[in-house]
C-alpha cells in the first residue's frame, strides 16, 4: 500500500494543458509543410521525382497531405527551398481536397458541421474499426486514453459496440479481407453519424498505393466527415482534429 | 553436423549459383534432418523463377543455413514429421497452389488466390470477401459451446478472428484465422521503384518499424556492397532498442490493465509515450519512421540530440523502475500471472516460437546474440532466467529486456560516433543474388530475403515477421484455461496481425 502511495506521488499530474497551451514537440517532429514562395519550377521537379510518395504537384506547387507520410525527402533535397516542415500539427481538414495545400489550410472549426456540434459537442462516442494498416495509427488513437492526452475529460471516448457509437473512426488501407465487417460495423452505428478518416493510409492507400488488395481512399467507399493526415498522425493531431470539429 | 544446405552469414550477399539445388528429396531429407536434429526454420518460400517454381529454405541452427529445390506440385508434407514447418507450407500452399500431402491442418493464412491462377488447394470462392467464411474446427459434445470474436474487436485493435471452443469457462480449443489485412506487400516490395522501398518496409508493422527497416536495408546494403558507417549502426542500435523499450512497457501496462492494477497500468501508458516520443527525438517520427534507410541514418546524433536523450532517460529509468517494482511486488498481480497460460519448453520447441514468448518458455534464442548485425556484436545480451513458461515468465522477460534496454541506450549515447547521413535515392542491386537478413525486434525474430535475377530485379521478396512463429503459441497457452484469462494471455504475447497477414 506505502509502496502504492509512494509510486503514485512520484508520477504527480500529467495530464497536458491542451488546447489551452500547445504542448512543446522536439525539433525534429514534421508537421504541416510550408511551400515557400516563388520556389523554381525546376526544384519542385526534382523534389516530386524524389517523393517516394508521389505527394507532389508540380504545377500546383503542392503537396497532398493525403498521400504524403511526412518523411521530409523534399525538404532534405531541396534544403529547404521548396517546403519546410514545420511543429504545426494542427492539420487536419474536412474535405479531401484541402489536402492539396501550400501549408495555407482553411480553419478546420469554420468547416465542421453545426449539427454535428450540436449534436455530439458535448458526448461523443467513437467505434474505431482497423482495417489493414500497419497498427501505428491505432496506437497513437489508444494513447488519447492515456493520461498525458486523457480524451475522456472532453466527453469523447472509444466504445466497444457500433450500438453504442456515434460515428466511426477508420485506420488502414481497407483491404479487400475487411471491407464487409468494416460496412456492417458502419450500417451497425444509428443515424445521424460520423466518419473519420484517420491516416494516410486511410485518405489515399498511403504506403500501399498500387495494391489490388486495397482501396484507394476510404471516401470511395464511405462519406468522409473529417481527414486526419499522417503516417501516423501525431495524438496531439488527432486531438486537435477532435476538439476542433466537434466542441 | 553433415549436411547439403549451404552456410552462410547474416546479411552476406550470395551469388545464387552458389547456393546449393538439391533435388526434391534430397532436399527434404537435408531440412528435415537439421530441424530434427533441433534447428528451426527462419524462412521456406516458394518463388518464381523464369519458367518454373521453386522453394527455398533458410533453416538455422547456430549458423544460418540455405538451399534450393524444384517445387513439385505436391509433395509429403513436412509437417507430419517436423511441425516447425506447419505455416511456412500453407503459406506457400495459397501462394503458389503446391499442396503438401497429409499436413495435418491444411487451410488458407491470408485468404487470396494464388500467384499462379491454379485451381485453389483449399477450395475457397475468393469472390466471397469474408476470410472466416470457413468451417472452424469443431469440438462436439452436449455441454461445449463456441465463442466467435472479431474481426472487429471492442478495442482499438487490429482485426482477426478467435474461436473459442469451451465447456464451461474452460477453454479446449482456441483457433486463430488472420488475413483480414492483407495488403499483398510481398508483391508490393517487388514491384515498386527503389524510393517506395524503405517506405513499405517500414509500413509492414508500425510498432516493428526499425525491426523490419534494418532487415530491408541490410538486405540492400548486401546487394549494393554499401556498408553503413559506424556511427549510423550506433543510431540503429539506439532506435531498435528504443522500439523494444516503448513496446515492452506498454505490453506491462496493459498486463496490468488486464488483471485490474490500474495505476501501473496508467503509469506505463505514460512512459510509453515517452519512449515514443524519444524516437522522434530521433527522426521526427514516434514510431521510427524516416530513420533507416539503405545506406545507413537519415538523421545524425548531435550533441544536443545527445544531451536531450540522456537527461530524459536518466528521469525516466527510476520512474520505470519504481513502476516495475510496485507492479511485480503485488502478490494480487502474481497470483493471476503465475500459472495462467503456460507454454511447455517441449510445446514451443516444436513450435518454433521466437522472441520473448520462445524465452519466457525456455529457449533462450536471441538474433542479437546469435547472428549479430549492426552494434551488436559488442554488447553482451544474457540469458534470461525465468522459463515457467506462463504469463508470468513472458512478462518477466520483458522486465528484464526494459532494464537491458535501458542500460545498452545509456552506454551507447556518449560514443564517440560520426555519421555520414543518407537520403533515399535509386540503387542497383547486384544481379542473381541472395541475402537473408535477421534481426532481433521486440517481438522476436524478423527476417527478410531478397532473391534478384540476372538484371538485378527484385526476383523475390520474402518478410518473415516473428508473429508467423507465435500465434500458434498463443493458441497453445489457451488450452485447459479459463477464457476470461484470453485478454491477458493475448497481451502476454502481444502479436502483429498486420506483420502476420502482410
Amino acid at each position: 500500500m506505502l509502496n502504492t502511495l509512494k509510486n503514485r506521488f512520484e508520477q504527480g499530474y500529467r495530464t497536458c494543458a491542451y488546447p489551452n497551451e500547445k504542448p512543446a514537440v522536439f525539433d525534429r517532429y514534421r508537421g504541416k509543410p510550408m511551400v515557400q514562395k516563388g520556389v523554381a519550377a525546376e526544384i519542385v521537379e526534382q523534389c516530386a521525382k524524389a517523393c517516394p510518395q508521389d505527394a507532389i504537384d508540380v504545377g500546383q506547387k503542392k503537396i497532398d497531405m493525403g498521400r504524403c507520410v511526412f518523411c521530409g525527402a523534399c525538404e532534405r533535397i531541396s534544403n529547404g527551398e521548396f517546403v519546410k516542415f514545420t511543429k504545426d500539427f494542427e492539420i487536419s481538414t474536412s474535405q479531401k481536397s484541402h489536402l492539396l495545400t501550400d501549408g495555407n489550410l482553411p480553419a478546420l472549426a469554420r468547416h465542421s458541421k453545426q449539427h454535428f456540434k450540436r449534436l455530439f459537442g458535448r458526448s461523443l462516442q467513437l467505434r474505431q474499426v482497423s482495417a489493414a494498416g500497419c497498427n501505428a495509427c491505432e496506437a497513437d488513437l489508444n494513447v488519447l486514453a492515456t493520461p498525458f492526452f486523457d480524451l475522456a475529460r472532453f466527453g469523447i471516448n472509444f466504445v466497444a459496440s457500433p450500438r453504442h457509437s456515434d460515428g466511426i473512426v477508420v485506420t488502414g488501407p481497407v483491404s479487400r479481407n475487411m471491407r464487409t465487417a468494416l460496412l456492417q460495423t458502419y450500417e451497425a452505428i444509428p443515424s445521424p453519424k460520423v466518419v473519420i478518416a484517420v491516416g494516410s493510409c486511410t485518405i489515399t492507400g498511403g504506403p500501399f498505393c498500387g495494391s489490388p488488395e486495397i482501396a484507394e481512399g476510404l471516401d470511395t467507399i464511405l462519406p468522409v466527415d473529417l481527414f486526419i493526415p499522417g503516417c501516423p498522425p501525431h495524438p496531439l493531431t488527432n486531438l486537435h482534429a477532435l476538439l476542433t470539429f466537434f466542441k | 553436423m553433415s549436411n547439403a544446405f549451404l552456410e552462410v552469414s547474416n546479411g552476406e550477399a550470395i551469388a545464387r549459383e552458389k547456393i546449393v539445388h538439391l533435388p526434391f528429396n534430397a532436399f527434404q531429407e537435408n531440412a528435415l534432418s537439421i530441424v530434427k536434429q533441433g534447428g528451426k526454420v527462419v524462412q521456406y518460400f516458394g518463388y518464381k523463377d523464369q519458367a518454373s517454381i521453386k522453394l527455398m529454405a533458410v533453416l538455422r541452427t547456430d549458423k544460418l543455413l540455405v538451399a534450393t529445390c524444384d517445387a513439385p506440385e505436391s509433395y509429403p508434407s513436412f509437417t507430419q514429421i517436423c511441425e516447425p514447418f506447419h505455416l511456412f507450407e500453407r503459406e506457400i500452399a495459397e501462394q503458389f497452389g503446391i499442396r503438401p500431402e497429409g499436413h495435418p491442418w491444411l487451410k488458407m493464412v491470408r485468404y487470396h488466390p494464388n500467384y499462379r491462377d491454379l485451381p485453389d488447394v483449399f477450395g475457397n470462392d475468393y469472390t466471397k470477401d469474408i476470410p472466416g467464411n470457413y468451417a472452424y474446427y469443431q469440438v462436439d459434445g452436449d455441454e461445449i459451446h463456441e465463442v466467435a470474436v472479431g474481426p472487429v474487436h471492442a478495442g482499438v485493435i487490429e482485426p482477426g478472428h478467435f474461436r473459442f471452443n469451451c465447456i464451461g469457462e474452460r477453454v479446449l480449443h482456441l483457433e486463430i484465422q488472420l488475413g483480414y489485412q492483407h495488403r499483398a506487400v510481398e508483391n508490393l516490395l517487388q514491384g515498386v521503384q527503389a524510393k517506395r522501398l524503405p517506405i513499405l518496409a517500414e509500413n509492414i508493422a508500425g510498432d516493428t518499424t526499425i525491426g523490419h527497416g534494418l532487415c530491408m536495408a541490410q538486405a540492400v546494403e548486401a546487394l549494393t556492397g554499401v556498408q553503413p558507417d559506424n556511427g549510423a549502426q550506433v543510431i540503429r542500435t539506439i532506435a531498435l532498442e528504443l522500439e523494444r523499450l516503448a513496446n515492452h512497457i506498454g505490453d506491462l501496462g496493459a498486463l496490468s490493465g488486464d488483471v485490474a492494477f490500474l495505476p501501473p497500468a496508467n503509469y506505463f501508458g505514460r512512459i510509453r509515450g515517452d519512449f515514443l516520443n524519444l524516437a522522434l527525438l530521433l527522426c521526427g517520427n514516434r514510431f521510427g519512421k524516416g530513420l533507416v534507410r539503405p545506406g545507413g541514418v537519415r538523421f545524425p546524433l548531435s550533441d544536443d540530440i545527445r544531451k536531450t536523450l540522456d537527461e530524459r532517460i536518466k528521469e525516466l529509468k527510476p520512474q520505470v523502475e519504481h513502476v516495475l517494482e510496485l507492479l511485480f511486488s503485488a502478490s494480487t498481480v502474481r497470483t493471476r500471472f503465475e500459472d495462467c497460460g503456460t507454454v511447455s519448453t517441449h510445446d514451443a520447441d516444436r513450435l518454433g516460437l521466437v522472441g520473448p514468448a520462445g524465452r519466457a518458455s525456455g529457449l533462450p534464442y536471441d538474433a542479437r546474440r546469435c547472428f549479430p548485425a549492426e552494434a551488436y556484436g559488442r554488447i553482451e545480451i544474457p540469458e534470461n532466467k525465468k522459463t515457467s513458461g506462463d504469463v508470468y515468465a513472458r512478462a518477466k522477460v520483458r522486465y528484464d529486456e526494459v532494464l537491458q534496454s535501458i542500460h545498452i541506450i545509456q552506454s551507447l549515447i556518449w560514443a564517440p560516433i560520426e555519421t555520414e547521413c543518407v537520403e533515399t535515392g535509386s540503387f542497383d542491386l547486384s544481379p542473381s543474388s541472395f541475402v537473408v537478413t535477421v534481426n532481433e525486434a521486440w517481438r522476436g525474430e524478423v527476417s527478410h530475403v531478397m532473391v534478384t535475377d540476372e538484371t538485378g530485379a527484385i526476383l523475390r521478396y520474402k518478410v518473415k515477421d516473428p508473429s508467423f512463429h507465435n500465434w500458434n503459441g498463443l493458441s497453445m497457452a489457451l488450452r485447459d484455461t479459463g477464457i476470461s484469462d484470453f485478454p491477458l494471455n493475448n497481451k502476454s504475447f502481444n502479436l502483429s496481425y498486420c506483420g502476420f497477414d502482410l
